[in-house]
């Protein structure tokens, strides 16, 4: 793909405006608070925009349509049954104890409402997940420069890095946030044209749904070799909740109701939304409660919309590649160098031997080994025509190569929301779809380092390393650790992109810590009763938990003892998704009843008025009353619950 | 904070909006260019969506940086 001038031009103009709100910011830097908590002093629209953008990193635009490519609709179900519901509930329910604690960062409250251990455990593995996190999004990005442009791996990892640096380093949280905005309208504006254009393409919304029929019966046809004879009901990509209802078989995430509903409506999305300090920090940073009650509220209407934006085009995909419109197809799996090298010459001796099809293609396979050619399925036809060409007249290199990558048959799910904005996109507006996409990285990784450098600052190095030192020491380590920051994401980016494996076993401890977390906040907040005790040995509990049912279960297509089965296979779940959610389930129920029973086994630390303003019973309830009643929080809260209602019946 | 976030906003949409607006009219004939995107010139279309967008953002900044001056400022939070 070439880019024009124009389209660096318009990279250019947007790295140059992210850096110069962060310069413009840097006078109002004067204490460590302003840089970290942006002293708390932000309008509620911005932070509202801010809170929506630090969640849609390039993983989630990528993989949102990855997912409605593989799925189709009822990928929405991580919006209008997960995000929106817990978003309305961290506004009207949870936000006051936050808020109105006075707690800098999520680890802070847990540690004014239990106690130090339970603050340490949850900001070390914050800490280290927001590292991890912030590594493999800027290794993906790498990727898609490399694969899609063809620059350098390395030179777009450091530039997008050093971009990052200086605005958060200038600026702090509040540039974080300011340049979240206008990364969020980078992001909506620049893929949107994409969508209508692929919209119109397929023939309109009606068009897409029968195309999509045709997808669910005979997925082989567009590709989707991971789903080679199977076949599902007509509706399984339109609808969201018949194929569900059907049972685990008849859709294709291989998901019932239950895990989908609890699972993930309930534990995962209500755990990442309401207790994960990268997005919660956006609604702490407003500047009255009034704004940060508002916050979740303001970004759950364009949530509400995204799967528009990040989902459709994945069914567009799907729809053009049975089709194969003008030649389309899923994007195969991406070969690399090293592939390369040692494909090509195997081809070149296939191509001095007069051999059969099937011989050449188990050549070509014995060339790149046992794993690789599993992992891209080559395609004998295609690899025996090549075979035949190069034979009449040997083929340039670059021909070679393109042919190859054609002859992949693996999908490359991800590349489904690049594959059209390639086939879409003129010179010009391509440059704008690409910065979006930049956006979109961006404003992911300054999450991650702004959360990590609040949480490493206040609660790991203020409570443990050095105690009392002077504002302008604490100020001086928050500027220091956002430089250590990313260069350890540098550090995981390259780990991740060496060992692939990595990025598996990364993920998987993120769900082992991750999915027993609300059962404490839930406990902690509604019931005064929660003890320390309790919340400490629930939270240890379910993490344990979730690693020990990871180890017991496994899901279809998975070799157990690889991935998951580690000890024995009690259960196999129809799917990796079904067995996550499952996992999510399993690890809040533990957490929360471990909790509960050593909660009543061990006696209170903190006593009522302690936990004033920290529990729900022990706090005077907030008046709503001199704001305009439709501007209640509980009343837009409740118009946003309709809203996905009548979202979900529009698409059951 | 001391920096209303409309008026960088406004201003990137407005200068980026411009450019895809006259790049689209200089290259308007080239059917070739065009043919990816179905024939429309989406880069003067959605030019003028963007520079509309920014200058609706500058206009906006603008009302509120005067409502604060003369101190009838409705805060919207």
């Amino acid at each position: 793909m070439q880019l024009g001038t124009i389209d660096y031009a318009i990279m250019l103009i947007y790295v140059g405006f992210v850096i110069g709100i962060g310069w413009t910011l840097r006078r109002y830097m004067k204490t460590s608070s302003d840089f970290l908590t942006s002293g708390r002093s932000i309008p509620a629209w911005v932070t509202g925009l801010a809170f929506i953008s630090a969640n849609l990193g390039a993983l989630e635009l990528v993989g949102m349509a990855a997912s409605g490519a593989k799925y189709g609709i009822a990928t929405s179900h991580f919006y209008w049954v997960g995000a929106i519901p817990a978003m309305v509930f961290l506004a009207v329910f949870m936000m006051p104890f936050y808020y109105g604690s006075k707690a800098r960062s999520v680890p802070e409250y847990l540690k004014l409402r239990f106690d130090e251990r339970v603050r340490c455990l949850n900001s070390i593995t914050f800490a280290v997940m927001t590292v991890f996190a912030s590594g493999i999004s800027m290794n993906a990005l790498a990727k898609l420069l490399h694969q899609l442009l063809g620059w350098n791996y390395d030179v777009s990892l450091w530039i997008c890095s050093a971009v990052v640096l200086v605005y958060v380093l200038k600026g702090g949280l509040t540039s974080a946030i300011y340049t979240e905005v206008l990364q969020f309208f980078m992001i909506v504006l620049g893929f949107a044209p994409v969508v209508y254009l692929g919209l119109k393409d397929v023939g309109g919304w009606d068009a897409l749904k029968g195309q999509l029929a045709g997808v669910a019966q005979n997925p082989a046809a567009a590709g989707m070799i991971d789903k080679a004879g199977k076949t599902f009901p007509p509706d399984s990509w339109t609808s969201a909740w018949k194929p569900l209802l059907a049972g685990p078989a008849s859709n294709p995430m291989g998901v019932d109701v239950f895990a989908m509903v609890f699972g993930l409506g309930f534990v995962l999305s209500f755990g990442y939304w309401c207790t994960n300090f990268l997005v919660v920090q956006r609604a702490m940073a407003a500047k009255n409660m009034t704004a940060a009650r508002r916050t979740p509220l303001i970004a759950a209407v364009p949530k509400m919309i995204f799967p528009v934006l990040v989902i459709l085009p994945g069914m567009i995909a799907a729809s053009l590649a049975l089709t194969a419109k003008d030649g389309y197809r899923l994007p195969p799996k991406p070969l690399d160098t090293a592939i390369y090298e040692k494909l090509i010459p195997a081809v070149k001796q296939a191509s001095s031997q007069a051999l059969q099809a099937d011989a050449v293609l188990q050549m070509v396979n014995d060339a790149i080994g046992k794993d690789d050619a599993k992992t891209y399925k080559l395609n004998q036809g295609k690899i025996a025509a090549l075979v035949v060409d190069n034979r009449t007249t040997p083929l340039p290199e670059e021909t070679l190569k393109s042919r190859l990558q054609d002859a992949v048959s693996e999908v490359d799910y991800d590349g489904a929301i690049l594959s059209l904005v390639r086939k879409y996109c003129p010179t010009g507006l391509l440059g704008l779809a690409l910065t979006g996409l930049l956006a979109s990285f961006m404003s992911g990784m300054a999450g991650n380092v702004t959360a990590f450098n609040t949480v490493w600052t206040y609660d790991l190095y203020q409570a443990y390393i050095a105690k009392n030192k002077s504002d302008d020491h604490y100020m001086w380590m928050g500027r220091a650790v956002t430089v250590v920051g990313i260069g350890l994401s540098i550090v995981c980016a390259y780990l991740v992109s060496r060992w692939s494996n990595a990025m598996d076993i990364i993920q998987l401890v993120f769900g082992f810590v991750n999915a027993p977390l609300f059962a404490t906040f839930l406990l902690g907040m509604f019931w005064s009763r929660t003890t320390s005790h309790g919340a400490f040995y629930g939270l240890l509990g379910g993490t344990l938990s979730s690693a020990l049912f990871h180890s017991l279960t496994s899901a279809v297509g998975n070799t157990p003892g690889i991935k998951g089965g580690y000890l024995a296979v009690v259960q196999t779940f129809p799917s990796d998704m079904a067995q996550n959610f499952w996992l999510a389930t399993c690890a809040f129920l533990v957490c929360f009843t471990l909790t509960l029973v050593i909660s009543l086994a061990t006696r209170r630390t903190k006593t009522n008025e302690e936990l004033k303003g920290l529990v729900y019973s022990m706090t005077p309830r907030l008046k709503d009353d001199e704001q305009l009643w439709i501007l209640r929080p509980a009343v837009l809260g409740v118009i946003l619950l309709a809203g996905c209602v009548v979202l979900n019946i529009i698409f059951w | 904070m001391g920096l209303d976030i409309r008026w960088p906003i406004g201003l990137m949409f407005s200068i980026i909006g411009a450019m895809l607006v006259v790049y689209g009219a200089v290259t308007g004939s080239d059917a070739e260019l065009y043919k990816r995107s179905l024939g429309i010139n989406v880069n003067l279309a959605w030019g003028l969506l963007l520079l509309a967008f920014g200058l609706l953002m500058l206009v906006s900044a603008k009302i509120a940086a005067g409502a604060k001056k003369t101190g009838s400022s409705k805060d919207l939070s």
